[in-house]
């Protein structure tokens, strides 16, 4: 989290306190999966392992902000009566470009998400903020809108990833992390917890996640 | 027959788009506060989804995948249009979700007055693309096992929002920890009905 917010002091005069929030907030206060309730679909269904969480979450970042500098752009433009079907079109365009890219170089992860790259057009982040952000700021603001919630999400999507590769095989991005020894073929105590790997469990661990975010955030809790 | 009727029980149940797939999950948790209003969407999906699936499958194989054009006319047949593909089936998903949209509001107020901004949401619904996306993937050899997979997922989809429905009608009256009050708790109970869910993956039809 800090990291984004060191980069975003650097260049001051764009990036006034409000400029910032816009970024900011989205990691934590409005999070786009655990306090909108946005993109889920596909936050839960390729978190098994960490590498395909990570591919998601750039291609959902590079969508995101591309697409709500876009429509911040054509926002005078466009008709309020057919507004979700330009906002589609845009969105898929990019997720096009994005599926291509991904096919020439990254083609064995591109097998992995299947369909969930096609999935991003109906990611309800995208639409969700275009609705609510891009169709009524500039486009800069769109910007940094977009890049915040896209970190908002990949965040938590790399934390679900990250619990579900450890305790599930033992590795982190494909590295093994828990020491052959520990395993009880080697004569250890340990073993994988399988269940991790069905789906279930993602959906468990991102209830956990709300549950210790809203235990300190005690302002984001429900009636 | 027989393999239509597996696809059938195959696509509610061991596929399950919300429990095996999560597909759809936005407007499950948005939209499951009450059954009511839960079986207005359901039905929604279910008929925007057999409509859609089909439509989607006539379009990709005389349009869209490689040598569909071939019944148009020998030259065009080298055409490969597969990369159109999310642009032309959201389309085609959005314009019949605005007609579906229409009847509704027409012959059905009260359910329109209910359903609010998740009408138009459906286009945007992952469950319905991940139907048209599915298909394309599972590579169908007819029209009717197209229909068949979209009417059983629908199915799939409304049982699943109609039981979380109910689930938080009832849990209102529980002593849930604040913070896992209504978002944290749906969560945790759908991942034990996906669970439970879990038990039909060995059966092979």
């Amino acid at each position: 989290m800090s990291t984004e917010v060191k980069e975003v002091k650097k260049k001051e005069p764009l990036f006034s306190k409000k400029n910032r929030g816009l970024i900011t907030d989205p990691l934590n206060d409005s999070n786009p999966i655990s306090v909108q309730v946005l993109g889920i679909c596909s936050a839960l269904a390729i978190t098994v392992q960490l590498k395909p969480a990570v591919v998601m979450s750039i291609s959902v970042l590079a969508v995101l902000s591309i697409g709500n500098v876009v429509i911040s752009l054509l926002r005078n433009l466009i008709p309020s009566r057919i507004r979700i079907i330009v906002q589609l079109v845009v969105v898929a365009s990019l997720v096009i470009l994005v599926n291509e890219v991904l096919q020439a170089y990254a083609y064995d992860v591109s097998k992995e998400l299947s369909v969930f790259v096609g999935l991003i057009i109906t990611n309800c982040i995208i639409m969700g903020r275009f609705e609510a952000f891009a169709l009524a700021n500039s486009p800069w603001k769109s910007f940094l809108d977009g890049l915040g919630n896209a970190f908002g999400y990949a965040w938590i999507l790399i934390a679900v990833a990250f619990v579900r590769e450890l305790f599930g095989s033992g590795t982190l991005f494909g590295f093994q992390i828990i020491p052959h020894a520990w395993y009880i073929d080697e004569g250890g105590f340990y073993s994988n917890n399988g269940f991790f790997l069905f789906p279930p469990m993602a959906l468990i661990v991102v209830g956990i996640i709300i549950w210790i975010q809203r235990s300190r955030n005690t302002k984001l809790i429900e009636d | 027959m027989q393999d239509l009727i597996s696809l059938f029980v195959k696509s509610i149940f061991v596929e399950n788009m919300i429990f095996a797939y999560f597909l759809g999950m936005c407007s499950y948790l948005a939209v499951s506060k009450t059954v009511k209003t839960a079986v207005g969407l359901g039905a929604a999906v279910i008929f925007v989804l057999v409509v859609t699936v089909p439509v989607n499958w006539l379009l990709e194989n005389y349009v869209l995948r490689e040598g569909a054009l071939g019944w148009l006319s020998p030259e065009l047949a080298e055409i490969d249009l597969s990369f159109l593909s999310f642009i032309m089936f959201i389309a085609v998903i959005a314009s019949i979700v605005q007609l579906v949209e229409m009847i509704v509001e027409k012959f059905a107020p009260a359910l329109y007055g209910a359903l609010g901004i998740f009408l138009p949401l459906i286009a945007v619904n992952c469950s319905i693309l991940g139907g048209a996306l599915f298909m394309q993937q599972k590579d169908f050899g007819t029209i009717a096992e197209a229909g068949v997979y979209g009417f059983g997922s629908g199915i799939g989809w409304f049982l699943a929002i109609v039981a979380i429905a109910a689930i938080r009608e009832k849990i209102r009256y529980s002593n849930v920890p604040p913070a896992l009050r209504g978002l944290g708790i749906t969560f945790i109970v759908t991942g034990l009905m996906g669970i439970a869910f879990m038990s039909f993956m060995g059966i092979k039809l």
